[in-house]
């Protein structure tokens, strides 16, 4: 069994390319020259350069002592909060920007849910000084102030999607949109592990630097490089697939995928894909996705913002169906009071992503010697007010 | 024969017009068909409304946004056609996205379409590497014409694979654009047009995207075999109800 794309873009059943074929040329020169392009010892070391002077890579790695001590079991936090932004997301951002100069292109589009993709783009953008327009939906623009603001202030158009729901799926719509009303000048930065081949795999080579990195930490630190388990939050999943990414083919290392329950699995409000979702299309990929009976994509629910998005990454549908990945479902609740405990045992405000992925102690119990290592995956400043209103603090 | 084929024979330049079913209202689809054919219509596209359009500009989009609203699904719309080959011999294609088809059975889909008399099928989102590996046995079983769509864009090579796979006729997008959103042709859609015609493909080429008005169908017409208007025909609707569909016909030709 092989966790890795096939040549025609697939995992297992997932993947592909579903795209219109205005999209194919934009598309297809992406496909033909992304691997040659990040190969190139140039490309690595300009990216690695980036990574570690700008973003401040590598990203620690934390032993939660008190954490430990609580459910007694040992575990690491792979601290992508620490990351210039905020999150994981500009890992990607960087790589992409980077492909896009090679192809010559000089404008950049993105979608954006909770914005913290859009600004990770509209950062890199500004780095590179190339226009950057982020596509962002309009009741996300509403309850999102703060970080539309930061891509405002970092030189980027916010364009709202007023089409369907105006939230995520439609922002990405008018992504696809712009990129097939102009397709020579522009690339598309997709957020996620999500999209049409060869975005999946893109996007998780470069988070890929976050299992790279664990392995030699670990090593270090416990003198091996395998963990039991790693754990990660997952919307379309792109911390999580690079989380994985390094022990996908380990099978001593246990994959564990935590998506967002919302009110309840069952509720009618929940974006647990791998639960409620069936293999269908979106956005050009061929996954799992939450959708009526007749084919119609749902709007998905959660209390966090970057996990409400009604598909998942091809390579996690696979994880899934294959059973490569343990998948868990964890409510609001649940999620909130992780992130409480997080903040009031080691001194670090997660965001409502991540305290998903921190809730896993509820469901799971681990050996008082396995090594458990969490994708820490964004700081929770950006979602102080929820928490607020949450707690009532 | 397959009355796509039939029309593509015909010594005349074919008017296709497409309209999304269960938009301005639910029980709209018949009636809509009806009076196309009437008023001289060569060929209908059914747009079966999807919640996602990608490759469609806002008009179609919000026509398919209220269609799902009025409370069109994939087996009503089988309903509402059920009938149809009784009034209408006009060729007949479905046109929509392809995870609705995926959710009804490809097969299935197919071999309704077979039963009701529907010609072909446009799905813009199913490329043609995909219907070639995997669906196409399915719908030439079924007797139906899968149309592919080519861009300015499109290199030679894969026009000519394109054509290699298709049975009824190429649709012609005009240029890099989403549905809806151009307006008046150029010396640039000219040059492409003439580029495609000077290929000689064995499929007949129809234009769409941007045709609004007698000016644009003569204008796309002039190497092409026909074209298709849609935007602007929803947008006709929107504005006069379905009553007057053949005022609007007759201002096109």
């Amino acid at each position: 069994m092989s966790y890795q794309v096939n040549e025609k873009g697939y995992y297992g059943d997932f993947g592909g390319a579903y795209i219109p074929e205005m999209l194919y040329p934009n598309v297809e020169e992406l496909r033909s020259s992304y691997l040659d392009i990040i190969n190139e010892p140039s490309f690595k070391e300009e990216f690695d350069q980036l990574l570690k002077d700008y973003v401040g890579r590598p990203s620690p790695l934390y032993y939660a002592k008190r954490l430990s001590e609580k459910y007694n079991t040992k575990v690491y936090l792979k601290r992508e909060d620490l990351n210039h932004t905020g999150a994981h997301k500009v890992n990607n951002t960087i790589g992409q920007i980077l492909v896009a100069k090679k192809l010559g292109k000089n404008r950049i589009i993105a979608e954006t849910g909770a914005g913290q993709h859009g600004v990770a783009t509209a950062t890199v953008c500004a780095l590179m000084g190339i226009e950057c327009i982020v596509y962002m939906g309009e009741i996300d623009i509403k309850r999102q102030a703060p970080n539309v603001a930061r891509m405002k202030m970092l030189g980027a158009e916010v364009r709202p999607a007023k089409s369907g729901s105006k939230t995520l799926k439609d922002a990405t719509n008018e992504a696809i949109r712009d990129w097939i009303n102009n397709p020579v000048d522009t690339h598309y930065i997709i957020g996620s592990a999500i999209g049409p081949h060869p975005y999946p795999d893109m996007v998780t080579r470069f988070q890929s630097i976050i299992s790279e990195e664990i392995k030699w930490q670990l090593k270090e630190k416990e003198g091996r490089e395998k963990p039991d388990y790693v754990v990660a939050c997952i919307g379309g999943g792109s911390n999580a697939a690079g989380t994985y990414y390094h022990f996908l083919d380990e099978p001593s290392v246990g994959i564990i995928a935590v998506e967002a329950a919302g009110k309840g699995v069952n509720s009618g409000e929940s974006a647990a894909t791998s639960q409620l979702g069936k293999e269908g299309i979106i956005h050009g990929c061929k996954t799992l996705l939450m959708q009526t009976p007749d084919g119609q994509i749902t709007e998905p629910y959660s209390i966090s913002a970057g996990l409400d998005y009604p598909g998942v990454g091809p390579l996690h549908s696979h994880l899934y169906k294959t059973g490569r990945g343990e998948f868990y479902s964890v409510t609001d609740d649940d999620a909130m009071t992780a992130g409480l405990e997080l903040s009031q045992l080691e001194g670090i405000i997660p965001a409502i992503e991540t305290s998903h992925a921190l809730a896993i102690f509820n469901d799971k119990k681990f050996k008082p010697d396995d090594i458990v290592v969490i994708s820490l995956s964004g700081r929770g400043d950006k979602d102080l007010n929820t928490y607020i209103d949450y707690f009532k603090l | 024969m397959n009355r796509i084929n039939k029309a593509l024979e015909q010594n005349k330049k074919l008017l296709s017009i497409y309209f999304t079913a269960g938009y301005p209202s639910l029980h709209d689809t018949n009636k809509i068909i009806q009076d196309l054919e009437k008023s001289g219509v060569d060929m209908i596209e059914i747009g079966l409304p999807f919640s996602d359009p990608l490759a469609d500009g806002p008009t179609i989009q919000e026509s398919s946004t209220l269609a799902l609203k009025n409370g069109m699904t994939t087996k009503l719309l089988f309903e509402q056609l059920a009938d149809i080959r009784q009034s209408v011999n006009i060729p007949l294609i479905i046109m929509g996205y392809f995870n609705p088809m995926m959710q009804y059975g490809v097969e299935a889909f197919c071999a309704k379409c077979q039963e009701i008399g529907i010609d072909g099928l446009i799905i813009p989102d199913l490329p043609v590497a995909e219907y070639h590996e995997q669906y196409q046995e399915t719908f030439e079983k079924y007797g139906l014409i899968n149309v592919f769509l080519i861009t300015p864009q499109t290199s030679e090579e894969r026009i000519r694979f394109i054509d290699s796979v298709s049975n009824g006729f190429i649709y012609m997008v005009s240029s890099a654009s989403v549905t809806g959103s151009t307006s008046g042709f150029g010396n640039t859609q000219e040059a492409y047009f003439e580029r495609i015609a000077n290929m000689n493909l064995k499929a007949s080429q129809i234009v769409g995207f941007g045709i609004s008005n007698n000016e644009t169908f003569t204008q796309a017409t002039k190497t092409a075999k026909g074209a298709i208007i849609g935007s602007a025909f929803i947008k006709y609707l929107t504005h006069n109800g379905v009553d007057s569909i053949e005022e609007f016909i007759k201002e096109i030709r």
